[in-house]
């Protein structure tokens, strides 16, 4: 258990850490903008210009949208380590990004714009996750084991799916489904949404962080701690596959961030969800962030899918971290 | 004296399976039982009913009066504590927070815990004589400290009721004793204690009442002294025994 005050200073230290990658994104570019120009653009003071402009409707929307997908995947994926009972539970897990990619391919391979793609993403993750729950649900027991195997089907099952698509469409598709399959945040101009559904799902979360705390321990012994299990495994649920769907809707099935945000987190500050879910918010949403400009800047004017640097960022912090961890515990 | 945990025409079962039927049990404040039976004759189950984890098949459990719907989980936890058989840690966790849990139920939605929780705990600790291993990570433990350390969460709960399955389970000979003494302890202050044992020389030592439970619905339950003879533990084990009291505690000797 960190104390309130250590919980709260990591917090403030991450905070600020939010707030530097959001400086570095809004700076950082094929045109560089110094840091004292970006906050003139916020003032509306200075010249405006082109800078002003690149900085308040290009970049600015970019990396908020960024910011929130990265908290809500990390979120969900800290919620579903818990629900899952399992260190290995990442938001995809259970067929959310699956349904997604159905949805986002198909509307892809039909022509739609970038609001139809984000539209049908989120039907299709709503439709997974409904499915998944009403299968494993459906005759009243509802273990964990049975969720999870449920959801690994149906999102074996999308992926199959989404590979026959792939292998019928035409050539000129291919690139945009291949970026959305990988997570991408070049179309991601609208993250009002994102950044809503991120304070919901935290702010629902909240009130119930040490009773999370105690689920994690098995549902027994959380039940016989007076814990509602049944009331807050299904919220816990509907929550996190909220936060999955509107992150995937958002830009694409980005990987590793809702795997190994939590994680790292959990080695650094422990696993009190009190501090785990808003400081995984705040983590997975700076790495987001840098991972993404990072992804449009690196090899300029081409952009990278900002999935494959999540990847290639997360891998070795983590690795050193598991190994960190291995031998101060011999 | 007012009963803590009673059972009104309880039958428990799974699937077809009927472990008891019309079960009447009384707890009374400073009660303890033993539950006693075969492997998969319906113990653990029984003592999970009892906890309200798991629904009866008919009848019900009330505890102080009340059942378990009427009181919900929360005041149900400030009334009984359930020590599980099996625990399957996946996150790390220190000893400390581990054993922290147990005052989940006496916090409010917002509170943090405070000092004076962690005194609860450190005084657990040092009753279950883990008090050095506070900062220790709970995946580190050897089978028997970590059921002392959940014995010390269920101290740090502070219930009225201890529902306690196999309780001497992993237990070396020694701590098996402080154990139990730690129970009989709590009891003697006013708490009723629940124990499915294997050992039925424990329970003549540790508990004044016993449930033998057959494993074909029926369940017998009396006095320790009435209900731990030869005739008895042979045909509840399906086994010979020679049963005999020694300086007044009971010895058993498998034929």
């Amino acid at each position: 258990m960190p104390s309130r005050r250590r919980a709260l200073i990591i917090l403030a230290l991450l905070l600020g850490v939010s707030a530097a990658s959001l400086l570095l994104s809004l700076t950082a570019g094929s045109i560089h903008v110094p840091p004292r120009q970006v906050f003139a653009a916020f003032v509306g003071a200075g010249e405006g210009g082109t800078s002003a402009e690149v900085v308040i409707h290009l970049r600015l929307p970019r990396a908020l949208a960024g910011f929130a997908c990265g908290g809500l995947l990390a979120l969900s994926g800290a919620l579903l380590q818990v629900l899952l009972r399992n260190p290995l539970a990442d938001p995809y897990i259970l067929g959310i990004s699956g349904g997604a990619g159905v949805g986002a391919i198909l509307s892809i391979l039909f022509g739609l714009g970038v609001a139809g793609i984000a539209g049908a993403s989120f039907a299709g993750a709503l439709a997974a996750m409904l499915l998944v729950f009403g299968l494993a649900h459906g005759d009243g027991s509802w273990t964990q084991t049975r969720l999870l195997l449920t959801g690994v089907i149906v999102a074996a099952g999308c992926g199959a799916l989404v590979a026959l698509i792939l292998s019928i469409s035409p050539d000129d598709k291919l690139h945009g489904m291949l970026f959305w399959i990988m997570g991408d945040l070049s179309q991601a101009m609208h993250p009002e949404l994102a950044l809503a559904a991120l304070a919901a799902v935290l702010l629902a979360a909240m009130p119930f962080a040490r009773e999370l705390n105690l689920l994690s321990r098995g549902p027994d012994t959380a039940l016989s701690l007076g814990v509602r299990i049944g009331a807050l495994r299904r919220g816990v649920y509907f929550a996190a596959s909220l936060a999955t769907a509107a992150a995937v809707a958002q830009a694409g099935s980005i990987g590793f961030v809702g795997l190994i945000v939590p994680h790292l987190v959990r080695l650094a500050a422990g696993n009190d969800q009190r501090l785990l879910l808003p400081a995984s918010m705040l983590a997975g949403g700076s790495l987001l962030v840098v991972a993404d400009t990072a992804a449009r800047t690196l090899i300029a004017p081409q952009q990278l899918p900002v999935g494959v640097l999540t990847a290639l960022i997360g891998v070795p912090v983590f690795l050193f971290l598991l190994a960190r961890d291995a031998r101060r515990r011999r | 004296m007012s009963s803590l945990l009673e059972t009104r025409h309880l039958s428990v079962g799974i699937g077809t399976r009927v472990f008891c039927r019309d079960l009447a049990l009384e707890l009374k404040a400073g009660e303890r039982l033993a539950i006693l039976g075969r492997n998969g004759a319906g113990k653990s189950t029984l003592l999970s009913v009892l906890a309200g984890l798991r629904a009866p098949s008919s009848g019900e459990v009330r505890l102080k009066g009340r059942g378990y719907a009427e009181l919900g989980p929360r005041r149900a936890a400030k009334l009984r504590g359930w020590l599980p058989q099996t625990r399957n840690d996946v996150f790390a966790s220190t000893v400390f927070e581990t054993a922290l849990i147990g005052r989940h139920p006496h916090l409010g939605r917002w509170d943090w815990e405070s000092a004076r929780d962690a005194r609860f705990v450190r005084l657990a600790l040092e009753a279950v004589g883990l008090a050095d291993y506070a900062w220790r990570d709970i995946q580190t433990l050897s089978g028997g400290e970590r059921q002392r350390l959940a014995i010390a969460t269920l101290l740090v709960q502070q219930p009225e009721i201890f529902l306690l399955d196999e309780p001497v389970a992993y237990l070396d000979l020694k701590h098996q004793i402080a154990m139990l003494t730690l129970f009989a302890e709590a009891a003697r202050n006013g708490a009723a204690v629940a124990m499915v044992l294997h050992e039925p020389a424990l329970a003549w030592r540790f508990c004044d009442h016993v449930l033998l439970v057959l494993g074909d619905g029926r369940c017998e339950y009396g006095s320790a002294t009435e209900m731990l003879d030869a005739e008895r533990l042979s045909a509840l084990y399906d086994y010979p025994l020679k049963v005999f009291v020694h300086e007044g505690q009971l010895c058993l000797i498998p034929e």
